[in-house]
């Protein structure tokens, strides 16, 4: 990427490095207690379950959400959404409005509590038929989902 | 496509007109298309429909009932088991009345909106522009209540279109109304070309038996002899004697006094005949099988372009009929091998979003014919051939090279530990490094054959030796692009660029990040001019 064509993407609301810890906090925790039950069994010298498994935890639950939020933006174009994403697999995506099927805004249990929703548009492609954009204010995301809508009529006009 | 948006008064008051009598909140008069919040003015779906939907479902709840009724069987109470089984129903029946209350639609100005879930909110935005069909279906519980189920076909990816199981007939037949009076014009023109149909047209290709037959030849397959063995292994438990003992068989031959000394006794020459007889019977049953498959498939193929689109008839004892609409055609792959090449015989497919049979993605246009006649089927679906100024470019060569260094570190774990456990010398197991040859080979295949091009109207790639195939995609038929790099194409500089095509894909590969860049804008600055659904509306 250039770094002209980086500053104009838009970064995630930053409160979308707390959602995705606490899930992913939260979607890990039956791997810790596993790994808490074969520490409790006593196998192998103290600590040799439970150490790297609490550094491996800490790790993607707290360090790697932070670093992926980094590597996401998006940009709402005035015919076009381009979404940007993935530091070891880098993707960058862009859906004309004109090729937009239909449109979800969805928001989790997580989600509602920090008032962030998900924006995922449908393509009627194979490949990314759905692109899906986290981490949006949901006022933005329902504002995002109008402006597309309302490209969609201009369009058929 | 020329109607004014219904902005006028006549719309709005439309808008307001409640689907059925009895709508809960009444529908707000102002429609919220600012996009403040979730409307909580929706209407809920038909309350009997919740009851048909637990009586279909109810074989579901029999494993759970099932579960249950074995987990406490133990217990002596002859209670227990019909309070288990009410406690089940109850609390699908509860489920299915909370799914029910947090389900609410929502017939607005320019869309259908459908807000679902019980613990995540989806709020699902149809506009009405985007809805290709609306389906009504009936099952018979939901016909004896007057029910029906709405489907909003959009065309969309994978089937997850918007569905309202149930609202009443009234309902359904109101939605589907409505839904084509915002569509205007379309309808109509759709009805008129099923009026009338060119019947006694000539094919616009045919294929006759002696054409067939040469398809047959190409089409040399001993998978028979696969199926025999897999046939054979099924009832072998059936068969008297034991067909996999090899020990047996050379019993049976000795009795007959047929010994290994004996067959090395025979001469040269018969066995040089005996061979050859082996031989030819395979290459005979080999050509028998891929005729008699091909005839049965491609007999009578025929091929004509009627106002609804193209019309394909085939088949020796399974006839099909297919018609598929020339503008669904989003793409066409033109296929062919090394062998039939050498004749000019290539094969035409169109890619699209494919509801004519499940097993074959694409449809077959041309299964065997030159390039003279592949072109103007092609160019009746609008897809023109590349004339020999499009600049086809191969592939940049740095971009396989990570794949022979992948090979070889999975090579390397088989000669770690063999030099690890058993001891063997190291001189000896880094022969397994050989098989990066052929390897090698293979990976060259691909990039010499690889090739890929753009011009002003459509998208080329070209792959593979023993299958080659050609996509050709017009551009404004892409979806979606999108460019890929993985951690060592990042650092090569080097990116992939995935298009989404209805109902097919197209890559480029071994592309500079530029060229993807440049060939992204290219194609962005064809698509986002023009409106898919407009696109498809033209014939």
């Amino acid at each position: 990427m250039t770094d002209e064509a980086k500053t104009e993407l838009a970064p995630l609301n930053p409160a979308y490095i707390t959602t995705t810890r606490i899930a992913s906090a939260l979607g890990l925790l039956p791997f810790l207690i596993g790994t808490g039950v074969l520490e409790a069994a006593q196998l192998l010298t103290p600590g040799s379950f439970i150490v790297p498994a609490l550094i491996l935890y800490f790790y993607i639950a707290f360090v790697v959400p932070k670093r992926k939020y980094k590597y996401w933006g998006y940009a709402m174009g005035t015919d076009r959404l381009r979404i940007v994403r993935g530091y070891m697999f880098f993707r960058d995506t862009v859906v004309p409005f004109g090729r937009i099927q239909h449109i979800d805004v969805e928001q989790g249990p997580i989600d509602r509590r920090y008032d962030l929703a998900k924006l995922t548009v449908h393509t009627a492609g194979n490949h990314n038929s759905t692109v899906s954009l986290p981490g949006l204010l949901h006022a933005d995301a329902l504002a995002m989902r109008e402006t597309i809508r309302a490209a969609i009529r201009r369009d058929m006009l | 496509m020329n109607t004014p948006e219904p902005q006028n008064p006549f719309a709005s008051s439309e808008d307001e007109r409640p689907i059925s009598g009895a709508t809960p909140h009444g529908v707000s008069s102002s429609l919220d298309t600012n996009g403040g919040g979730i409307e909580e003015d929706g209407q809920h779906l038909h309350i009997s429909g919740l009851l048909v939907g637990f009586v279909t479902g109810l074989p579901q709840l029999v494993f759970p009932i099932i579960a249950a009724v074995f987990g406490i069987r133990a217990s002596s109470n002859p209670i227990l088991i019909p309070a288990i089984i009410a406690i089940v129903l109850f609390f699908s029946l509860f489920f299915r009345w909370l799914a029910w209350m947090r389900f609410r639609y929502h017939v607005g100005e320019h869309d259908i909106r459908i807000e679902s879930g019980i613990l995540s909110r989806n709020a699902r935005s149809i506009p009405y522009e985007r809805i290709q069909d609306v389906s009504i279906e009936q099952k018979p519980l939901a016909r004896i209540m007057g029910l029906g189920e709405v489907k909003f076909e959009t065309g969309g990816g994978d089937g997850d279109d918007a569905k309202l199981s149930f609202v009443s007939m009234a309902d359904a037949e109101n939605l589907r109304e409505l839904v084509r009076a915002r569509k205007s014009g379309v309808a109509v023109a759709v009805d008129q070309e099923e009026a009338d149909e060119a019947v006694n047209a000539p094919p616009i290709f045919a294929m006759n038996g002696k054409r067939v037959f040469t398809l047959g030849l190409y089409s040399f397959s001993l998978v028979i002899f696969a199926i025999l063995g897999g046939v054979a292994q099924q009832f072998d438990a059936l068969l008297p004697f034991d067909l996999w003992d090899v020990g047996a068989w050379i019993g049976i031959a000795e009795e007959r006094g047929i010994t290994i000394d004996r067959i090395s006794d025979i001469e040269m020459t018969a066995r040089v005949i005996f061979a050859a007889i082996a031989l030819v019977s395979l290459l005979f049953v080999g050509f028998a099988s891929g005729v008699i498959r091909t005839t049965l498939k491609e007999h009578g193929f025929r091929l004509d372009r009627t106002d609804k689109g193209f019309r394909r008839r085939r088949g020796l004892l399974t006839l099909t009929d297919v018609v598929m609409p020339a503008h669904r055609v989003q793409a066409a792959v033109i296929l062919t091998g090394p062998i039939r090449k050498r004749r000019g015989w290539h094969a035409l497919k169109f890619v699209s979003l494919a509801q004519d049979s499940k097993q074959e993605s694409n449809y077959v246009a041309a299964p065997f014919a030159t390039l003279f006649e592949i072109w103007p089927i092609a160019a009746a679906a609008s897809i023109e051939a590349p004339d020999e100024h499009v600049p086809f470019r191969k592939g940049d060569g740095r971009w396989w090279v990570p794949y022979l260094f992948f090979a070889a570190l999975i090579l390397s774990g088989p000669v770690i530990s063999l030099g690890v456990f058993t001891e063997a010398a190291l001189a000896r197991t880094v022969n397994i490094y050989w098989l990066l040859v052929p390897w090698a080979f293979v990976l060259w295949f691909n990039r010499r054959n690889y090739r890929d091009a753009i011009d002003e109207g459509q998208l080329y790639v070209r792959r593979g030796w023993w299958q080659q195939q050609m996509k050709i995609a017009p551009q404004v038929k892409v979806q979606t692009v999108e460019i890929v790099q993985g951690p060592i194409a990042r650092r090569q500089g080097l990116a992939a660029l995935h298009f989404g095509i209805a109902g097919g894909t197209l890559e480029m590969i071994a592309l500079p990040l530029a060229t993807a860049q440049a060939i992204r804008d290219a194609v962005m600055e064809q698509v986002a001019a023009v409106d898919y659904s407009a696109i498809n509306k033209m014939g």
